[in-house]
C-alpha cells in the first residue's frame, strides 16, 4: 500500500433541508451524513454497513459527486476536488458507480451494447472503439455478445443485468468503483457469482472499490477494511479482522449478534437492537447510538465521542487502524467502564 | 483522454457491431410488433387510404366538388354516376368527401404536430429543469386547463374569427397544454431514473443525456398520446365548422357537410349521416392505432 490514498474525504457534511408548513420555510434539516472521514487505499475495498438510513447512498452520491457536499475535503490522488471541478472530465472517467437496481440503471430503449458503449463516446472514444470495447467488456463480465450485445434491458434477468451494470462501469477504465448495495437485490446463488466476478475484476483491472451494503457476510467475504455507519456518522472503522473479531462499539456488536448464522446451535432467539433509529432531523446529543445502547450513562449525552484508536484491557490487542467513537474505550473519558487514565485530547 | 490497453480482443473476429446491433433499432422494434396486432393493421390501412384520396382528391374525384345542380339535389345513395348520392345542392357526395378529407385531415394532424413541437419542447424543459422553470410552465398551463377544451377553441375562434387559419390556431393553442403536462410528466419521470444518473456520472453533458437517454423515453408517451387526440381535434374542428366557427361554406369539410344535411335528415337520413361516419371512422382509426403503439412501445411486454 501506498501512502497517498487514492481517495479520501474529510469533514464530510451533507444535511438535508426539511421544509413544510403553508409558507414551505425550512422546519428541520435531515443530518443524512454529519461529519465523516475515510481514505481509500489503492486497490483495496472498503466496506460499508449500516442500517437503512444512516447516510450510506447519501455518502455514496457525494463521492460521486452526484451531489455536492455541504462542507468538507474530498481528495483524489491527494489533490483537493473543488467544486468547479466537479464536471471534470477525468474525475468523472475514473469515478464510476453501480447501482443496487439493476433494471432502472439501464435504459429500456437501448440495446444493453449501446449502453455500455454509450460512457466511452462521452470521452471521445470513437463509435466503433467503443462498441469494440462493449462487446470485450460483455465477454468480460461472462455474457456472450452475439446473442447478449444486441438485447434490451428486459430481456436479460437480474443478475445478468447487473452483469452489464458493471461492464458499463468498467467502460471508461475507471480507478474507483462504488458499488451502492450491487448486489443486495440479488437472490443467494446469482449474489455469489457476482461477487466473485467483482473479486476476480477486481484483481484484473487493479480497482478500488467503495462497496456499500448492509449485508455483514458480504462486505466480510470481499472487504479489507470496514466502516460501520449510524445516523449519519461513522462509528466504528478499521481492518475486517479487527472489527469482525473484536467489535468495539456496542452497535457493531448488536450488528454482528443479528447476523444471520448457518450454524444452528449459534443461533440467538431475541433481537439484539430494538426499537427504531431516531429520526435524523433530531439526532441524540452526544452519541447517536446512546438511546438504544445498552451502557449508555449520562456522559454519552454531553459531547460527541471523537473516533479514536480504542483502549481495550491487556487481553485485547488492537490491530493498527482501528478505531471506535465510544467512550468505552477512550481513557478518562468519564464512562464507568472505561479504562482510568488522562483523557486524550483532540487537537482543535 | 480514454486509453485503453493495447491487447489482442478477447472476441471472435465474426462477432462485428453491425452483426451483433442488426435489426435491433428502437423504431423498426415497434414496427415489427405494430405489424402482428390486426387491430391496428387495419386501423393502419384505412388511414393510409385516407390520406392517400386525400392527397390524389383532384384525380380521384369523379366530379367537381363545388358544381351544383338545382336538377339533381339530394339524389338517394346509389344513384348513378353519384355512388353517395348527392347534396342538398345538387353536389357530388363522393367528390365532396374526397376534398373533405384532405381540410379533415390538415385539422386533425396540424394542430396535434405543433402541440407536440411546442409542447413536446416546454414540457420536456419543465420536466428536465425542475424548480422554478417547471412551477412557471406549469401553473400557465394550468390556467388553459381551466377550460374545457371545447369551450377554449369557440372563445379563441369567436375572438380571431372564423376561418380556417383561425381555425387551426385555435386548435393548436386547445391541444397544446395537455400534450405540455404529458411531456412533463414523463420527463420528470424518466430524469430521476438511475441510468441518467449513471450518465451524469460517466461524464455526460446535459446535451448528450439529452439526445441519448431523454428523448427516446420521452417520445413514446407524448407520440402514443398526440395519436389519440388527432381524432379530437377532427371531432373538434368538425364540431366548429358544424357551427359555423371554422371553415366556412362552400368549402368541402366532413363537419360542416354535416351541418348542411342537417335540413334534409328526415327526407333521407342515411345521406345526412355519411359525413358523420366518415368522421367516425378516421377518428376511430386514430385511437385504435394509438392503443396499438401503445402497447407495442411497452418494452415490458
Amino acid at each position: 500500500m501506498t501512502d497517498t490514498p487514492l481517495f479520501s474525504v474529510k469533514n464530510l457534511v451533507k444535511h438535508f433541508p426539511v421544509h413544510g408548513g403553508l409558507l414551505q420555510r425550512e422546519v428541520g434539516r435531515v443530518q443524512a451524513v454529519d461529519d465523516i472521514s475515510f481514505a481509500l487505499n489503492p486497490q483495496e475495498t472498503l466496506g460499508m454497513v449500516g442500517e437503512s438510513g444512516c447516510g450510506k447512498s447519501t455518502t455514496a452520491k457525494l463521492v460521486v459527486r452526484l451531489i455536492e457536499p455541504d462542507s468538507g475535503r474530498m481528495e483524489l490522488d491527494g489533490l483537493p476536488l473543488s467544486r468547479g471541478r466537479a464536471w471534470d472530465k477525468d474525475f468523472r472517467r475514473r469515478v464510476q458507480m453501480v447501482f443496487q437496481n439493476s433494471f432502472s440503471s439501464l435504459n429500456p430503449r437501448m440495446p444493453i451494447a449501446s449502453s455500455i458503449a454509450f460512457a466511452p463516446t462521452i470521452h471521445g472514444a470513437s463509435r466503433t472503439k467503443s462498441m469494440q470495447r462493449a462487446m470485450e467488456l460483455l465477454e468480460i463480465v461472462g455474457l456472450d455478445p452475439s446473442l447478449y450485445g444486441g438485447r434490451y434491458p428486459h430481456e436479460l434477468s437480474g443478475g445478468q443485468r447487473q452483469r452489464v451494470n458493471i461492464a458499463r462501469a468498467l467502460a471508461v477504465n475507471p480507478d474507483l468503483v462504488i458499488l451502492d448495495e450491487a448486489v443486495s437485490a440479488l437472490d443467494k446463488s446469482v449474489e455469489a457469482q457476482v461477487l466473485n466476478l467483482l473479486a476476480d475484476l477486481k484483481r484484473d483491472f487493479g480497482l478500488t472499490y467503495l462497496f456499500i451494503s448492509h449485508d455483514l457476510n458480504v462486505i466480510k467475504y470481499l472487504s479489507d477494511r470496514v466502516v460501520v455507519m449510524y445516523l449519519g456518522k461513522i462509528v466504528e472503522s478499521g481492518p475486517v479482522e479487527a472489527v469482525y473479531g473484536m467489535p468495539r462499539h456496542p452497535y457493531t456488536r448488536a450488528l454482528l449478534d443479528s447476523m444471520p448464522s448457518v450454524i444452528p446451535g449459534k443461533r440467538s432467539d431475541h433481537a439484539p437492537l430494538t426499537g427504531d433509529p431516531p429520526n435524523p432531523i433530531n439526532p441524540p446529543s452526544g452519541c447517536r447510538f446512546r438511546t438504544r445502547c445498552p451502557h449508555a450513562e449520562p456522559v454519552c449525552g454531553k459531547a460527541v465521542p471523537p473516533l479514536l484508536e480504542p483502549i481495550g484491557s491487556a487481553s485485547q490487542q488492537t490491530l493498527a487502524g482501528h478505531e471506535v467513537a465510544c467512550l468505552m474505550h477512550q481513557r478518562g473519558s468519564g464512562h464507568s467502564q472505561a479504562p482510568e487514565g488522562e483523557p486524550v485530547r483532540e487537537a482543535v | 483522454m480514454l486509453q485503453y490497453p493495447e491487447s489482442p480482443s478477447t472476441v471472435p473476429a465474426d462477432i462485428t457491431v453491425q452483426n451483433v446491433l442488426k435489426g435491433t433499432g428502437y423504431w423498426r422494434l415497434v414496427w415489427s410488433r405494430l405489424r402482428r396486432q390486426p387491430v391496428s393493421l387495419v386501423a393502419t390501412v384505412i388511414l393510409l387510404a385516407i390520406v392517400f384520396v386525400a392527397v390524389f382528391a383532384p384525380w380521384l374525384t369523379p366530379h367537381n366538388p363545388y358544381t351544383t345542380s338545382s336538377l339533381n339535389r339530394l339524389l338517394p345513395v346509389g344513384s348513378e354516376g353519384h355512388i353517395l348520392g348527392t347534396d342538398e345542392n345538387g353536389r357530388d357526395m363522393v367528390s365532396r368527401l374526397m376534398y373533405g378529407a384532405r381540410l379533415t385531415l390538415l385539422a386533425g394532424v396540424l394542430p396535434i404536430v405543433v402541440g407536440i413541437v411546442i409542447g413536446g419542447t416546454l414540457g420536456v424543459l419543465a420536466g428536465y429543469s425542475g424548480g422554478w422553470v417547471n412551477t412557471l410552465i406549469m401553473r400557465i398551463t394550468d390556467v388553459f386547463y381551466a377550460f374545457p377544451p371545447v369551450l377554449l377553441a369557440i372563445a379563441i375562434t369567436g375572438t380571431l374569427g372564423t376561418g380556417m387559419g383561425n381555425m387551426l390556431i385555435a386548435l393548436s393553442i386547445t391541444f397544446t397544454p395537455p400534450l405540455i403536462r404529458i411531456a412533463e410528466t414523463v420527463t420528470t419521470q424518466v430524469r430521476t431514473q438511475d441510468y441518467v444518473e449513471a450518465a451524469r456520472i460517466s461524464g455526460a453533458d446535459t446535451a448528450s443525456i439529452m439526445r441519448h437517454h431523454i428523448m427516446n423515453n420521452v417520445m413514446g408517451p407524448i407520440l402514443v398520446y398526440a395519436t389519440s387526440l388527432i381524432s379530437i381535434s377532427i371531432i373538434l374542428a368538425a364540431g366548429l365548422s358544424f357551427l359555423g366557427l371554422g371553415v366556412s361554406a362552400p368549402l368541402a369539410e366532413w363537419g360542416l357537410m354535416l351541418n348542411g344535411l342537417r335540413q334534409v335528415v328526415w327526407i333521407d337520413p342515411l345521406l345526412a349521416a355519411i359525413p358523420g361516419v366518415m368522421i367516425f371512422i378516421t377518428s376511430m382509426s386514430f385511437n385504435l392505432l394509438s392503443d396499438g403503439l401503445r402497447q407495442a412501445m411497452d418494452v415490458r411486454l
